[in-house]
């Protein structure tokens, strides 16, 4: 039975989500204001929102001071490349946890995410030895590494979840129609799993995209993706508004642009399971 | 060939012996249905049959040969769902092609194998839909189906007809039991509906408690229960049992009596009683009568008998057809 909303009501409530949704939206626009302003008038007190000299003059300085493309093609590689090698690490091992359980299965679910329960800081020194005695400062690979290692609990628990709401009776048809393991992943299970693995994939890359804490400790100039590239503008020297926000805009584009065409896969695969 | 031999057969789960042992025989050709309450280990044993799960103990040999070890795919059986299991990102065709292509058959061989059990099975018309555009019943043609495709030694069957309604479950009950009389393949059935089993079974095997009860044709089975467990588990409406004082004059410590095998008097008989519940079915009529020294005895008459709530009525065992069973509840005969 639908519920009667007076119009009184119904206004106040729009009211009110709009003020919400335009103050967390704010930031971002803010951010990509500044980003045509003038370091003087990014600067201004008071600040103007619209009526300013709009210019595109920040874009064309980040560019000639820095490598976006290059900063850009890092992190693709870094957020695409380990959020493949988690799938690839992932998909057998959620197969077996959901499948084929054991009484310990909760608990090494359990001890993957207590992984993250811990603050990242706590490792610096001892991964960044590592990494330096490894050679694997300021690469891609060691990028790569770290975060496929940070993110594969939660890629597994998310694939747990989508291959638990599977009916265990199909892949046991497909034992019985002749099926070995690898072709009962491949040709059953995979297919049926295909939603849940396209929104772990997603919010995975975005994820890694949008990694800072790592990014910035264990790279520099080489291997650097698009936050250490952002970082560069927010010297303590002084702070260029300006152009750490053309900087800023830069570097979230093309993920939100990515989230934006996939945000219909999304919003499916983190409700998943909600409703039946 | 479709011959299938379990010998001493047992599966624990943890401390719980689900099947303490088991010995049973299937011959070839037979269709051969498990009947039993619920958790009587009957899934169990079919799914031990399959392969889906490892016995704790014992042999399954198939046409004589041991296959305790072999993996499900290598013992050439066909397994039936309840919940039809078909491959929801498959078409029709794709489903009932699935086992075919596993085996790496001639996709011309698959294309007329799929064809020809699509005929069978009135499915031509919707091999291109998805499992999902497809009715109940049809998802059940589609689902045994894919099980003929192989052509196995034998099928089994999930309490297959569970998840349909009551008018479709008959049809589709013909419908197996003509299959089986066309391919004249063993057919092992699990069901806990002791209708199914009387109507399509060659052979009963009546579990209890992962123990076999007794094995036998539906005729056998109702006409001479080895305890009364089988007595009271095949029949329906159930048989009556009695003790005490009514059971003695037949030297028993418990008598049976069907519900059909009383005879109902207004006049004179054995036992007097007030009529309880009336349940008019049309051809019958099943009484539910209150009598006086015994408790509720289930009578079932021809539904033209004029006979209402409240009435008062004399019930008279037919002494031929009372089973007798002693203190142990096994039977005497």
């Amino acid at each position: 039975m639908a519920r009667n909303v007076s119009t009184r009501r119904k206004i106040v409530v729009t009211v009110v989500a709009w003020t919400i949704g335009i103050l967390i939206f704010f930031p971002i626009l803010w951010t990509f204001l500044t980003s045509f302003k003038t370091e003087a008038e990014a600067i201004a007190s008071p600040p103007s929102l619209f009526f300013f000299d709009w210019t595109t003059e920040n874009y064309h300085e980040v560019q000639s001071r820095s490598n976006y493309f290059l900063h850009f093609m890092n992190s693709v590689v870094v957020s695409f490349g380990s959020t493949l090698i988690g799938l690839i690490i992932a998909i057998p091992s959620a197969w077996a946890m959901a499948f084929s359980p054991t009484k310990r299965t909760k608990d090494v679910l359990m001890w993957m995410l207590s992984t993250k329960m811990m603050p990242s800081v706590g490792v610096l020194v001892p991964m960044y030895l590592l990494f330096r005695n490894t050679g694997l400062l300021d690469t891609r690979t060691g990028l790569v590494i770290v975060l496929t290692l940070i993110n594969l609990p939660i890629i597994i628990w998310m694939l747990y979840t989508y291959f638990k709401e599977i009916p265990g009776e199909i892949l046991e048809a497909a034992r019985m129609d002749g099926a070995s393991l690898s072709k009962e992943i491949i040709y059953v299970l995979t297919p049926m799993a295909i939603p849940g693995i396209a929104s772990t994939l997603l919010l995975n890359i975005i994820l890694a995209w949008n990694e800072a804490f790592w990014t910035l400790n264990l790279s520099a100039a080489k291997a650097a993706p698009l936050t250490a590239f952002i970082a560069s503008y927010s010297s303590p020297e002084g702070l260029f508004y300006a152009k750490l926000s053309a900087a800023s805009t830069m570097a979230i584009a093309p993920i939100l642009i990515l989230g934006w065409f996939s945000q219909k896969q999304l919003v499916r695969g983190l409700t998943f399971g909600a409703v039946k | 060939m479709g011959n299938i031999t379990l010998r001493n057969v047992s599966k624990v789960f943890g401390a719980h012996a689900v099947i303490p042992s088991i010995d049973l025989n299937i011959n070839d050709g037979e269709f051969v249905v498990f009947v039993g309450p619920s958790g009587c280990g009957k899934s169990t044993l079919l799914r031990l049959i399959a392969g889906l799960e490892d016995v704790s103990g014992g042999e399954i040999a198939i046409d004589g040969k041991n296959a305790t070890e072999l993996p499900p795919a290598q013992r050439g059986l066909s397994m039936v769902f309840q919940s039809y299991a078909l491959y929801p990102h498959m078409s029709v065709r794709s489903n009932i092609a699935f086992p075919l292509k596993m085996a790496n058959e001639d996709k011309a061989v698959i294309d007329r194998k799929v064809s020809d059990a699509a005929r069978v099975l009135n499915l031509t018309d919707y091999l291109d839909r998805k499992p999902r555009q497809l009715s109940g019943g049809q998802r059940q043609r589609v689902a045994i189906g894919r099980a003929i495709v192989r052509q196995p030694k034998a099928f089994l069957f999930d309490e297959p007809l569970s998840n349909l309604d009551a008018a479709l479950r008959v049809n589709m009950r013909l419908e197996i039991s003509q299959l089986h009389q066309d391919l004249k393949t063993t057919m092992v059935y699990v069901t806990h509906d002791q209708v199914e089993a009387m109507t399509m079974a060659d052979k009963i095997v009546v579990l209890n408690r992962g123990r076999i009860e007794q094995v036998g044709s539906p005729l056998d089975l109702y006409h001479k229960p080895d305890n009364l467990f089988v007595a009271g588990f095949i029949g329906s409406p159930r048989m009556n049992f009695v003790s005490g004082q009514p059971a003695a004059a037949y030297q028993a410590h418990t008598m049976g009596i069907r519900p059909e095998h009383l005879v109902l008097s207004k006049e004179n008989g054995t036992w007097a009683g007030t009529v309880g519940v009336a349940e008019h079915l049309g051809s019958d009529t099943f009484l539910h009568v209150n009598v006086d020294t015994i408790g509720t005895v289930t009578a079932r008459v021809s539904g033209d008998f004029p006979v209402t709530h409240g009435d008062r009525v004399f019930l008279t065992p037919d002494a031929q057809r009372v089973h007798r069973f002693d203190d142990k509840g096994l039977a005497v005969r």
